[in-house]
């Protein structure tokens, strides 16, 4: 990142941050394995709905939509905080910082409400093999994307306290990676999942 | 408060199970009794489990992989008696508790004794023959330790409260689902490898950034020693297949705790899905244990025979196409499971092609001894015992690859007899060659050669006796995993058999024997130089133990076998003009906390106390945060500091003398013309 860069680091730091980075990059290709099991369980499964629910009777492509659009936007926020930080603008950071955790906490709360609304159907992960695998796979985006927010909480305590130090702002870059990273993988949920389920 | 756990939950059930959960008991109070007596509890969590070096998480990891070693020697060996009487009788064991015993049995010998001792090795030697000062991540090393560490502890603990799965150590549903078998087993079997799992995956990814980014100047990816690469393509290994076992394990957590149905029989499961995941790790994690092994062959085999490598580009490609390919054969694990000819016969095409880089290997040590001036020490002795071993192993193999033959052997001891075949020389071996090879490097003085020969004769013999009479008893059709049979033909080779695990029990005896007959003596053997073998690799570089950042100066590294170059150009022992300020991690208890909230999360969840795993886990959760908002993490060494331990380093070189090896028949010394290859 550029912002790094122009700090002035030591070039041993600047090393430290890279393997950091490397590791980082490891850690989300070993993620999107567990992702790429659990699209292939869910795709072995969509069909075994047992005489229960299937795809078309519960999935909502409103709301689906309204999903998506808050985190590719809230992906858009975390864009503009991370240019601020490379213009050293520690009140803006944190302004889209906190943008952003509103926009990923809406779709938590969408999906949330998805969720107990399938359940209170009758549609819950105990229904059937397809239920299962629905509600575990986007279920574990969710958990990414909670483990983001919280993230995000601590991130923006870092650089309200800390400002925008070199380890800062290192652990800002990981967690852009990662939050675009689950967009990603929102990106594939709505493409495999969801307009497949409802067209 | 207690969720399922109950004063019932105590092993009192049966003498058996009691007497092994005294000696859990026991033992721990023992150990915690020796720390006490010796006055070492504050030496132990100030510089042990606190600590972050990478040679003392090493020397840690080593440790637990010996202990669970014997833990599931002794499962095997009540396997071996209970068939060796159990000829229309009972035997001594109750079936719910033989299947306990190969459950254990399995999931010990994997996961915490070749796993840590994997890590263990890596840790100890990596760095060191890559001419780093330490691993990329050394707080994220303390984490994977105290993980896998928490997974073992469940992994005893199960022995005293509860009971452990008799699902085997695969944990195959729907026997494994709730339905069929309720309780706490198979839940202490998921936890477990779960969170142990966890740490090991870190493990890899902080080997291949450590191996990628860390090296001295001049260690190109071509210079890298051979244990080295294969860390390399094992940590890639680990990094890609450990996902699907913690996705396996997790499915199956959901269907029994939680009632989600992925491998359940009604309801829409798919049992298939399980197996198919399962040995998308498993069949993978035969080779991230195996090439490590490897890794030490070759490394002992060209020390040994004081030669250089022959064919290095060729085992280096092999290491990596047999990490490609082994993506490429999980299925052979389930041939008679109702697949189409077209998917098995690709399976078996496939599992018969991966057997050519490992025998491109087996020919590339074989024609490094050719001509070579072979020193018989214990590793050597190892490795050649593998050699001859390994070899039969593998052509049994290629027979089980063929699925018409696999239909026939299918869950027959003869699968045991190969995969025992392959495991104990390939696997064991190379670890205990790697232990004896580098315990100098970690201690500073070299372990008794007379009782590791003896170690190495006994582990053979016993090996051909325990494991040949599986194979007889496969073709004659005796299921794996029997806890009484009433077929006479059988007994005999099951008795041999039980023979042959007392031998083992003997090769036992004399690692432990070998341990304490050296530390008590190890004033005759101290390793002063660091390079006892005459080694070839940068690891012998170091004093022995390594100082805690391992070189002074980062060494410049100018040729394959970069310490043998430098002894050879004469400037191996130069004395640097002066020194330069280190910076060093800070020793850390947040490792050892995860860890341990890690091992009470598993527990809490095994036994339905949620308060409790939530409380885990906010603990974690505290723990990672806090650490990740302290950026005072490093110390410096300072200059005089280094300079002092280099000092007394040079005091001791003096002293020493210049090779060890030089007394022993055949040494070609140190710059000897290699002969062509």
């Amino acid at each position: 990142m550029s912002s790094v860069a122009s700090m002035t680091i030591s070039p041993r730091d600047a090393e430290r941050y890279e393997e950091k980075d490397f590791g980082f990059w490891l850690y989300l290709m070993s993620d999107a394995v567990i992702f790429a099991c659990l699209f292939a369980t869910y795709l072995v499964m969509v069909g075994n709905a047992a005489g229960g629910p299937t795809p078309k009777d519960v999935f909502e492509l409103d709301r689906a939509a309204a999903e998506t659009a808050l985190l590719l936007l809230s992906s858009t926020t975390f864009g503009v905080a991370a240019v601020a930080l490379s213009a050293g603008d520690r009140g803006k950071v944190l302004l889209w910082l906190a943008i952003t955790f509103l926009l990923g906490a809406g779709f938590i709360f969408l999906e949330i409400g998805e969720f107990t609304g399938m359940i209170a159907q009758g549609a819950g992960p105990d229904r059937s093999g397809f239920l299962s695998a629905f509600f575990t796979l986007v279920g574990t985006h969710g958990f990414h994307v909670s483990v983001g927010l919280v993230w995000i909480v601590v991130m923006f305590a870092q650089v309200f306290f800390k400002g925008l130090t070199a380890p800062v702002a290192s652990r800002f870059m990981r967690l852009g990676l990662f939050w675009h990273f689950l967009d990603i993988i929102w990106v594939v949920i709505f493409s495999v999942v969801y307009l497949p389920g409802v067209l | 408060m207690f969720g399922r756990l109950t004063i019932d939950s105590l092993p009192f059930y049966s003498a058996v199970a009691a007497s092994g959960a005294a000696v859990t008991v026991l033992g721990g109070l023992a150990v915690a009794g020796a720390i006490t007596y010796f006055g070492a509890w504050r030496m132990v969590m100030t510089q042990w489990v606190s600590s972050v070096d990478h040679k003392k998480i090493g020397i840690m990891y080593i440790m637990l992989a010996l202990v669970m070693l014997l833990r599931g020697f002794v499962d095997a060996a009540m396997m071996r008696s209970q068939q060796a009487v159990a000829y229309n009788s009972d035997g001594y064991l109750p079936p719910d508790h033989f299947d306990q015993i190969f459950s254990s049995h399995g999931t010990i010998m994997i996961f915490f004794m070749a796993m840590p001792f994997l890590s263990g090795l890596a840790n100890l030697i990596v760095p060191q023959q890559i001419g780093s000062r330490d691993v990329a991540f050394p707080f994220m090393n303390s984490v994977s330790l105290w993980l896998t560490t928490a997974g073992a502890g469940l992994m005893l603990i199960s022995l005293v409260v509860g009971k452990f799965s008799t699902a085997g150590w695969t944990g195959y549903p729907p026997y494994s689902g709730v339905e069929y078998t309720p309780g706490v087993g198979v839940d202490y079997w998921l936890w477990m490898v779960f969170v142990a799992g966890f740490g090991t995956t870190m493990t890899g990814i902080n080997f291949l950034v450590t191996i990628i980014k860390n090296r001295a100047p001049g260690m190109t990816m071509f210079r890298l020693p051979l244990f080295t690469w294969t860390m390399l393509i094992t940590s890639v290994l680990i990094i890609f297949a450990f996902p699907a076992l913690t996705v396996a394990c997790a499915m199956l957590i959901l269907d029994r705790n939680f009632g989600f149905h992925f491998f359940t029989n009604a309801m829409g499961g798919n049992m298939m899905n399980y197996i198919n995941l399962f040995w998308l790790w498993g069949h993978p994690e035969v080779y991230i244990l195996i090439l490590p092994a490897f890794g030490v062959f070759s490394e002992v085999v060209s020390t040994f025979s004081q030669k250089r490598l022959f064919g290095y580009i060729s085992l280096v490609l092999a290491t990596c196409a047999i990490g490609l390919l082994s993506f490429t054969v999980w299925l052979h694990h389930f041939f008679t499971m109702g697949s189409s000819a077209k998917v098995n016969s690709f399976f078996g095409t496939m599992t018969t092609i991966i057997s050519v880089p490992t025998g491109v290997k087996v020919f590339d040590w074989l024609l490094t001894m050719y001509r070579g001036r072979i020193i018989f020490k214990p590793p050597m002795l190892f490795t050649i015992g593998f050699l001859v071993t390994f070899v039969i192993g593998g052509l049994s193999g290629v027979l089980l690859a063929l699925p018409p033959i696999d239909y026939m052997m299918h869950n027959t001891t003869f699968l045991v007899a190969h995969f025992h075949n392959m495991i104990i020389p390939g696997v064991l071996f190379g670890y205990l060659a790697g232990y004896m090879y580098w315990f100098p490097k970690a201690f500073g003085f070299k372990l008794n050669e007379k009782w590791g020969t003896r170690a190495f004769w006994c582990w053979i013999i016993g090996f051909y006796v325990a494991f040949m009479p599986l194979y007889v008893l496969g073709m004659l059709g005796m299921p794996r995993r029997m806890e009484h049979y009433d077929i006479a033909a059988w007994q005999p080779h099951l008795i041999v058999a039980w023979v042959g695990a007392f031998i083992i029990m003997l090769g036992m005896i004399c690692l432990g024997v070998q341990l304490v007959v050296s530390i008590r003596e190890r004033n005759q053997a101290l390793d002063l130089t660091g390079d006892p073998w005459n080694g070839r690799s940068l690891e012998w570089a170091t004093s022995s133990p390594a100082a805690p950042y391992n070189f002074a100066v980062v060494p410049k590294v100018e040729s394959r076998d970069a310490w043998w170059d430098m002894k050879q150009r004469g400037v191996a022992y130069e004395r640097p003009a002066e020194y330069e300020d280190i910076v060093m991690p800070k020793n850390t208890y947040a490792g050892v906390v995860i860890g341990v909230a890690g091992g009470v999360f598993g527990f809490a969840a095994i036994w339905w106390m949620w308060w409790l795993a939530l409380l885990a886990l906010v603990v974690i959760a505290g723990t990672i945060i806090y650490r990740a908002s302290d950026d005072d993490d490093e110390f410096i060494m300072t200059a005089s500091e280094v300079k002092a331990i280099e000092d007394e380093r040079f005091a001791q070189l003096a002293k020493a003398p210049k090779n060890e090896m030089a007394d022993e028949p055949g040494f070609a010394g140190n710059a000897a013309p290699e002969p062509a290859e």
